[in-house]
């Protein structure tokens, strides 16, 4: 049985995916891969048009063969699929122009320096060479290899090699850039650069972003669409922006000198309360606004310490599609 | 020039024809060739021999040259039989500089997973591989066929239009042995260097494929008391090829259709150990 989403259409009316292409980045349909005997991924359908798409599942979920399947590496079984509107087994060609790739694992050139390896992948995309030595210069500064940009690849620490893998995946300008597990192996503050970069290529706002990865963290920060996978299938699909918004009518006050008339005051204007310790939870009714509930707390005198609109958090949905 | 841009901005310009992009690996193929100065050394030499020749050749042309030696005209001969050696001498040496260069042409690739990043652009592994083939045989056409074509025109220009229209079958038996020896070089090269890591152990196994090839090859004739050993070794192979297409005889017990299928047999093999390992990802079973 196939799990049929389509978020695309669902977003298209409000807020920042009001913007997202009419063209689906990536649609599968029915799309199924097996090597040998073993079905590694099963009956996916879905259409994906979100400037930021999430590929969340754990380790042998299927997601690093699902972006092979769509670069062409791997032969789908049955099924079809199509990136950017191009059909994985009769428009490779094409898709690969179109995309930048960040593999999961290494790969770079060892003695080569970090500003010829990214010239000459982005002359194998077709830049003339002087436009792709100019491309590979702007990369490297992008990513923030500026300096050791003369450097050959095999003196780079890991985190520098990542961001070399990011730089010549964007520095032929795709329309769409595919990001395996951009994290892996970078310490603390590395992955907070990494993470810092991938939302400032989101924000500009000239390309969209796959980001295949297991670490949630990630993906809740950079991007607005998550597809969850297990074990091959589609667990879970989930819109981040419209999560964001529909759970702001949910809230969590924590206050200070907050009786029993205070929250009868909100429960009169016809919210649901329920009082723990010194925190108050609430479901805002229609028509009721956060300022109401300032306006009650200043008439009573009761201090308001902390506000929280209360959401699922990325980890709470990953579990909920893990269990079920 | 842009540089001091810190934030991704895309790219609208011109791209270059899809047909040219194998240029582009073999740009690169060629500009780390003679990065080594041993390589680059190595190349030079290979052309001390032509340049011998050209003075062979102007010397059997020029009577009172060789008068000063004693010499009635008659002591050089420039045949079919001159250029046969020159093409052997040239191919020893190119064979050399293939050990050389050869296994470098694709191990650095698959040390570090490079090849995931050539095949995910719009690059096909075929592309790949003529790309990375055409770096090596562009080079040893330089030394090969090249300046024999070159020896052949100053012949032709000395000896005239006569000598010109009987030998031109030479001409051609130069550029097809050339080519069918860079082929196997190239071949038994990338495939070498595709399923061996590293560069010293590849180009250890390059000689050893052709010389304990020949000493196998003799031990199994010796033992077995047949000459089917001769199947084994590539330069005796060659050697029957080339002297058939110069029109040479050679005494040997393998006819040279005999050799040109098994150099068949032996280049289709390399290619499929290439194909073989020329993937993005290995898909495991």
């Amino acid at each position: 049985m196939s799990t049929v989403i389509h978020p695309g259409a669902a977003s298209d009316t409000s807020g920042p995916t009001a913007a997202a292409p009419q063209t689906p980045v990536i649609e599968l349909q029915g799309l199924s891969v097996r090597f040998g005997k073993r079905d590694i991924l099963k009956d996916l359908t879905c259409s994906l048009r979100g400037r930021a798409i999430g590929l969340l599942g754990p380790n042998g979920a299927g997601k690093s063969t699902l972006i092979n399947t769509l670069l062409g590496f791997y032969k789908p079984t049955s099924g079809s699929a199509r990136v950017l509107g191009s059909d994985i087994r009769m428009e490779t060609r094409r898709i690969r122009s179109l995309v930048g790739y960040m593999p999961e694992n290494d790969a770079f050139i060892s003695k080569m320096s970090a500003v010829s390896f990214v010239q000459m992948m982005a002359e194998l995309c077709g830049l003339p060479p002087s436009a792709a030595l100019e491309r590979a210069h702007e990369a490297l500064f992008c990513v923030g290899l500026a300096e050791a940009r003369y450097r050959e690849l095999g003196t780079y620490s890991l985190g520098m090699k990542q961001l070399a893998k990011l730089a010549q995946a964007i520095a032929h300008g795709p329309k769409l850039l595919i990001l395996d597990e951009p994290t892996n192996g970078l310490d603390p503050s590395a992955r907070q650069r990494m993470i810092r970069m991938i939302a400032d290529i989101r924000d500009s706002r000239q390309l969209q972003i796959v980001l295949c990865s297991h670490l949630l963290r990630d993906v809740e920060e950079t991007c607005e669409e998550v597809l969850i996978l297990n074990r091959g299938r589609i667990a879970h699909y989930s819109n981040l922006e419209d999560e964001r918004k529909a759970n702001k009518r949910f809230l969590e006050l924590e206050t200070y000198g907050a009786d029993g008339d205070f929250t009868e005051a909100i429960e009169k204007l016809g919210c649901e309360c329920a009082v723990t310790a010194n925190r108050l939870k609430m479901i805002l009714a229609d028509g009721v606004e956060v300022r109401d509930i300032y306006r009650i707390a200043a008439e009573r005198q009761v201090r308001i310490r902390r506000l929280n609109f209360r959401r699922d958090t990325l980890e709470d949905i990953f579990l909920k599609a893990m269990g079920s | 020039m842009a540089v001091y841009r810190r934030t991704y901005t895309s790219y609208s310009g011109p791209l270059t024809p899809s047909w040219s992009r194998s240029l582009v690996l073999f740009r690169y193929s060629r500009r780390k060739l003679f990065q080594s100065k041993l390589q680059t050394a190595l190349f030079v030499l290979c052309f001390f021999y032509p340049l011998a020749c050209l003075l062979i050749i102007y010397a059997a042309h020029n009577l009172s040259f060789l008068e000063r030696f004693g010499s009635d005209g008659g002591l050089i001969k420039i045949d079919n039989k001159f250029f046969l050696y020159f093409i052997e001498v040239q191919g020893v040496l190119g064979f050399v500089l293939t050990a050389f260069t050869g296994p470098g042409l694709i191990s650095p690739d698959l040390a570090h997973g490079a090849l995931a990043l050539y095949l995910c652009r719009p690059f096909s592994r075929a592309e790949y591989i003529l790309g990375k083939a055409s770096g090596l045989a562009i080079v040893l056409s330089q030394i090969t066929w090249i300046p024999g074509l070159f020896l052949f025109a100053v012949q032709s220009s000395m000896a005239g239009a006569g000598w010109t229209w009987d030998h031109l079958w030479i001409a051609g038996s130069m550029v097809l042995s050339s080519l069918i020896w860079i082929m196997v070089l190239s071949l038994l090269a990338m495939a070498l260097s595709a399923w061996v890591k590293w560069r010293i152990v590849a180009g250890a196994l390059l000689l050893g494929v052709m010389f304990f090839g020949a000493g196998f090859a003799q031990a199994i004739n010796a033992v077995l008391g047949t000459h089917s050993g001769h199947f084994l070794n590539i330069v005796y192979l060659m050697a029957t090829v080339w002297t058939s297409l110069f029109g040479v005889t050679m005494e040997g017990t393998i006819t040279p259709s005999e050799a040109w299928l098994a150099l068949l047999v032996y280049c289709a093999i390399c290619f499929a150990l290439l194909v073989r390992r020329v993937r993005a990802y290995e898909v495991v079973k």
